[in-house]
């Protein structure tokens, strides 16, 4: 029925680090994976990447934070993401985030959190399972 | 949300709707073909342009800033950012957008990333689809730019209006230039980088490029006709009328906007030039007729992968060809005879 779906993911660095190595990684293995990339790069607000993410019509925004500002930019996202109605997308986080801090990212809609030693390909699987259409 | 929904949304600019509406073009999802008759009478009225060039020439920075000249006048801008697929995983990294970020909380300007998804040619086989979307949904100008080029993907051509050929210093000799394939579709030459030692250079290589071929490189003139020297011959009246179009060398700073203002002037020099002389329908028609052409023979080529008898038949001539017994011609006109008969 669909012809050509591709599982279409827009990359993001919310906030104000300049470390995207990680997302980069990330990019690059989800790329491999099959799936469409968008890479938007360094220094995004959540109203940049919520925009972005409507019009690119992603399945998922992954978002790489390195500043310890993840408990006030992740929930900005999710909380514009619901504003614009938008309840399909599945949104992942990643960075230096601590243990204590994941239980109220999820809480407030976060899929899950990969932290320094998660592998890509728990990511593309994770994805894979949970995307929304 | 269903299709009906979904355009109707798009057509009254719901970015949401637009957005799921070039997914469905996209990836031809279901209902698709019914989504496209019904914008299709929308379409046209944009001024369609092409950037394409060379990896690296700086395109995305180009379109990020004609995009912003065109909203310093009023207009709203669509752009469709091409990458390539990887013909191994069909992945892609579609990078283009990084550079057009700032335009993203503008509700006058929407961007779309596409990979090629296995169409070679520079753009996506859907690149055309998702104009028409852009178009439809009332963007003045709907700016395309292409994968990183090299010398033969020109398809680019028979989707803009108006094609910018980006070049920079640095990528080879005279000769380069007076090749066939991608020198010859530039309706306008941009010379970007132009800190760059060697600009001078290239300037005066697509100026004697265009001295040798009298008037423009190729696509101008013969290529699409109107007005070429044959129509001269005839004598033809308005041909004689109008001056043919000379493709301008601009040079850009694309990074400081320098020169940009510029391209957008000419972009919309060559537009009035193309409605005045008529070759805009020309153009159009040629755009319309390979498109029909395409649509056609991906109907006839998927009906026929998709019949078992057909296949079996391929397959058995394609044993005889692989052990010599007939050659592929044969063996193709074969298969041709069996499938009309």
């Amino acid at each position: 029925m669909d012809e050509g779906r591709k599982i279409r993911v827009l990359v993001a660095k919310p906030g104000l680090d300049g470390h995207d190595r990680g997302a980069k990684v990330v990019a690059r293995a989800l790329r491999d994976a099959g799936m469409e990339v968008i890479y938007t790069g360094l220094r995004q607000t959540p109203e940049q990447i919520v925009a972005a993410a409507i019009q690119e019509d992603v399945d998922v925004v992954a978002m790489s934070i390195l500043s310890g500002a993840h408990s006030y930019l992740f929930p900005r996202v999710m909380q514009l993401l619901r504003e614009r109605g938008v309840d399909d997308v599945l949104v992942v986080g990643g960075g230096i985030i601590p243990d204590e801090d994941i239980p109220g990212l999820k809480e407030c809609g976060i899929a899950e959190v990969f932290t320094p030693g998660a592998s890509t390909a728990d990511t593309v699987k994770f994805i894979r399972e949970n995307i929304k259409r | 949300m269903d299709w009906q929904e979904i355009v109707s949304r798009a057509l009254a600019r719901d970015i949401r709707a637009v957005s799921r509406l070039i997914s469905i073009v996209e990836d031809r999802r279901l209902g698709f073909e019914a989504a496209y008759a019904a914008i299709y009478p929308h379409t046209g009225r944009a001024h369609v342009i092409g950037i394409t060039g060379p990896p690296g020439s700086g395109k995305s920075t180009l379109v990020d800033k004609i995009a912003a000249e065109y909203r310093g006048r009023g207009k709203t801008v669509g752009i469709v950012a091409v990458d390539p697929s990887s013909p191994f995983t069909g992945g892609a990294l579609l990078g283009d957008r990084l550079r057009m970020q700032r335009h993203s909380l503008d509700d006058g300007v929407f961007i779309r990333s596409m990979g090629t998804r296995g169409h070679l040619g520079g753009v996506a086989r859907a690149t055309s689809g998702v104009v028409d979307v852009l178009d439809a949904t009332g963007y003045d100008y709907v700016l395309i730019e292409t994968v990183g080029v090299g010398q033969s993907e020109v398809e680019i051509a028979s989707l803009a209006d108006t094609v910018a050929l980006v070049q920079v210093p640095g990528l080879g000799d005279d000769i380069q230039v007076i090749k066939a394939g991608v020198m010859e579709i530039g309706d306008i030459f941009v010379v970007n980088k132009k800190d760059r030692p060697g600009v001078e250079r290239v300037v005066a290589e697509i100026r004697m490029a265009l001295d040798l071929a009298g008037n423009g490189l190729g696509r101008g003139r013969a290529y699409l006709g109107h007005h070429g020297p044959t129509d001269a011959a005839t004598g033809s009246v308005d041909a004689a009328e109008v001056a043919p179009w000379r493709p301008p060398i601009l040079q850009t700073m694309a990074e400081s906007a320098e020169g940009v203002a510029e391209v957008c002037d000419t972009c919309d020099a060559h537009m009035g030039r193309l409605a005045q002389d008529g070759a805009l329908v020309e153009r159009r028609f040629r755009r319309a007729k390979s498109e029909t052409m395409q649509i056609a023979s991906d109907l006839i080529w998927r009906g026929l992968a998709d019949d078992p008898c057909t296949l079996e038949a391929a397959e058995g001539l394609a044993w005889k060809v692989a052990r010599r017994e007939m050659d592929p011609y044969a063996a193709g006109r074969n298969l041709r005879e069996l499938i009309v008969n």
